[in-house]
């Protein structure tokens, strides 16, 4: 590998022998891309006139507060997910590849894949946890109107991490002819710095449009963490900036007890999917099933650079609960007349905690995704 | 003087057979005389699961022994426990262990307590070369010989990273994907050169191996022995005779005489 793929002491490469040609194959396609201004100029062609970038920067008009949306919502596919679709399909074309796979917890990473593989012309194969393909049906068909196929994971808990397995098992045996379109910021090098990458286009259009807006950069930034690629792509141009970063992490039904997914804030330092970082599991290392009422936070491990954020102390990470999260939810809809996803709200519901605490602080939020695959959901759990 | 070397070593050149059992499948109980079987059927070298829940180098039939003994309340410990007992009652056999990182480091002094229990060596399925020195070291330091693998698709360096690291043998991969029953090992000649030149420790062939032609074309290649793992398992769980099983495929590597 040409880079050390190490934010810290986290981070590495953690796969089968199998997979570590196939992970320097991308590695290298990664960095010549990144020097190569015809990449650039097609992928950020695709990001304006395909995805619809750049985003809108909202200031809620009801919400208490100074509380600034990031619109990822808007983008076609409906989350930040597009961004590094677009990347990484480009990528996979470059590096001569016919396949595509990923996993999908909530389904948006699954869409996000089908949508590149039906435009740039990939045959797609997406893993779904059957819990999830129960709990988001929606999301499955859209997949298949696209033309991917979406194979149901009956192993572990099957949701999300059972997703990455069986994506994993795949590739090992289908790399020559297939790209792993991994859908966050977390798995083994160069995943979790290329995806980063490609989604630092949120945080960097939303610091020129809040200095725009306000004259100033805002006061705190705020992301839901699951994997952390939404939270990472917002925070990445902040780092060097007095700025600060909160990552809200799924606290489900609540930290004292064991349905959540806050990984950074009650894991423990493991090794995951490829990667050093923090790990909910037992005192044995076997992974722990997580819980949160989005499911695509739903993730026992979170992304190397998170850890190291949090370790070094530049980003801070905090917890929502599913019932916090739903009411930031509601809020924002009958406030501003905005549906988020759920993953969204748990950013939300702790913007909405911090205004009230310091009404003066601008507050960036990061909008992650759309509410319509959790409008089935909300109506009953609402009800 | 190693196990694994004294075997290679009365072995004369001959193929060594290597059996996998996942240690606590279904029950503690059960694995334990299961063991013995793979012993009785004539395996030269035993390698052992410890359970993890998430396997991504694993086929289905691995997966789920993996599960059955999680579900069955199997421990780390309990796992060194069956080793320690095994190597009471066959004190020449080489035992290797084969785990999950995630397993190791969650451990502290997992080498350690793997020497005391009597292994003799460990590959971790997610520890490739590029991130194995650190691991490595600790073994050395415990006294436990590192395994790594190797694939047709191992880059020149990398092989010749993995042929320093190794001590026991080095285990080759006969075709890309995860563990399981279905064929299709391609048995490269060409790595077991490459490995030869780089001064390796034995090539084992390992994935796929489920037939006596498996392994005499393992064997073909150049091989100096076979590991099969998931059709062991398979036949385990279905209550079938694991040492009849065992034996059908020692008598394809040609070494039958040798003493247990």
């Amino acid at each position: 590998m040409r880079l050390s793929g190490r934010f810290g002491r986290f981070g590495g490469c953690y796969v089968p022998e199998i997979l570590v040609p196939a992970l320097e194959q991308l590695e290298v396609a990664f960095l010549d891309a990144q020097q190569d201004p015809a990449f650039a100029a097609e992928l950020n062609g695709l990001l304006a006139d395909y995805a619809g970038r750049p985003t809108p920067l909202t200031r809620c008009r009801n919400l208490p507060g100074n509380i600034y949306l990031k619109r990822e919502d808007l983008l076609h596919g409906g989350a930040h997910k597009t961004n590094q679709v677009l990347g990484q399909g480009l990528l996979a074309k470059r590096m001569g590849k016919a396949r595509l796979i990923a996993e999908t917890g909530a389904g948006q990473h699954g869409v996000a894949t089908a949508i590149v593989g039906a435009l740039l012309g990939f045959e797609t194969v997406v893993y779904m946890g059957a819990e999830d393909v129960a709990r988001q049906q929606l999301n499955v068909f859209r997949m298949q109107l696209m033309g991917a196929i979406v194979v149901p994971v009956e192993s572990g808990g099957r949701t999300l991490k059972d997703a990455i397995n069986e994506a994993l098992r795949d590739w090992s045996a289908s790399f020559e002819t297939t790209h792993y379109l991994l859908g966050t910021a977390a798995g083994p090098h160069p995943f979790p710095t290329m995806v980063r990458e490609f989604q630092r286009v949120i945080g960097g259009e939303a610091r020129a449009q809040i200095v725009e807006q306000l004259g100033r950069l805002p006061d705190v930034a705020i992301a839901c963490v699951g994997g952390g690629s939404n939270a990472i792509g917002l925070f990445a141009d902040f780092i060097p900036d007095p700025v600060r970063l909160i990552g809200v992490e799924p606290a489900g039904k609540g930290l004292s007890g064991a349905e959540h997914g806050a990984t950074l804030l009650r894991g423990t330092r493991g090794i995951l999917h490829g990667a050093e970082t923090y790990v909910l599991q037992d005192d044995e290392g076997q992974i722990a099933d997580t819980w949160s009422v989005s499911a695509g936070l739903d993730y026992p491990a979170v992304g190397p650079e998170h850890a190291h954020l949090k370790e070094s102390g530049r980003a801070e990470y905090v917890g929502c609960t599913d019932a916090e999260a739903l009411a930031a939810f509601k809020a924002l809809a009958e406030s501003e007349g905005i549906l988020c996803a759920f993953e969204s709200a748990h950013a939300l519901a702790h913007a909405l905690k911090l205004a009230e605490a310091e009404p003066d602080s601008a507050i960036l939020v990061g909008l992650s995704g759309r509410g319509d695959k959790d409008v089935d959901q909300a109506r009953r759990l609402l009800a | 003087m190693s196990r694994y070397f004294t075997m290679f070593d009365r072995l004369d050149g001959a193929a060594a057979f290597g059996a996998f059992l996942m240690l606590g499948d279904p029950d503690l109980k059960t694995s334990a005389r299961l063991l013995d079987s793979l012993v009785e059927g004539g395996a030269d070298m035993i390698e052992v699961g410890i359970p993890f829940s998430d396997p991504v180098a694993d086929g289905p039939v691995i997966q789920a022994a993996a599960q059955r003994a999680l579900a069955a309340g199997v421990r780390v410990g309990d796992c060194f426990d069956l080793i320690a007992a095994f190597r009471g009652r066959h004190p020449d056999v080489p035992v290797g262990i084969l785990t999950y990182a995630n397993i190791v480091v969650a451990r502290t002094g997992f080498m350690r307590d793997a020497a005391e229990a009597g292994a003799d060596s460990l590959l971790i399925a997610d520890v490739p070369a590029l991130e194995a020195d650190p691991f490595v070291r600790d073994m050395e330091q415990a006294g436990i010989e590192p395994v790594l693998i190797a694939a047709a698709n191992t880059p020149e360096p990398t092989l010749r990273h993995i042929a320093t690291l190794s001590k026991a043998y080095t285990y080759c991969v006969s075709r890309a994907g995860i563990t399981g029953t279905h064929a299709g090992g391609q048995f490269d000649a060409a790595l077991v050169e490459r490995l030869r030149a780089a001064d390796a420790p034995p090539p084992v062939f390992g994935f796929g191996i489920s037939a006596p032609e498996h392994v005499r074309a393992a064997l073909s290649a150049g091989a100096r022995g076979v590991i099969c793992g998931s059709a062991i398992v398979d036949l385990a769980q279905r209550g079938g005779d694991v040492a009849r099983f065992v034996r059908s495929l020692k008598a394809a590597t040609g070494n039958e005489s040798a003493p247990q």
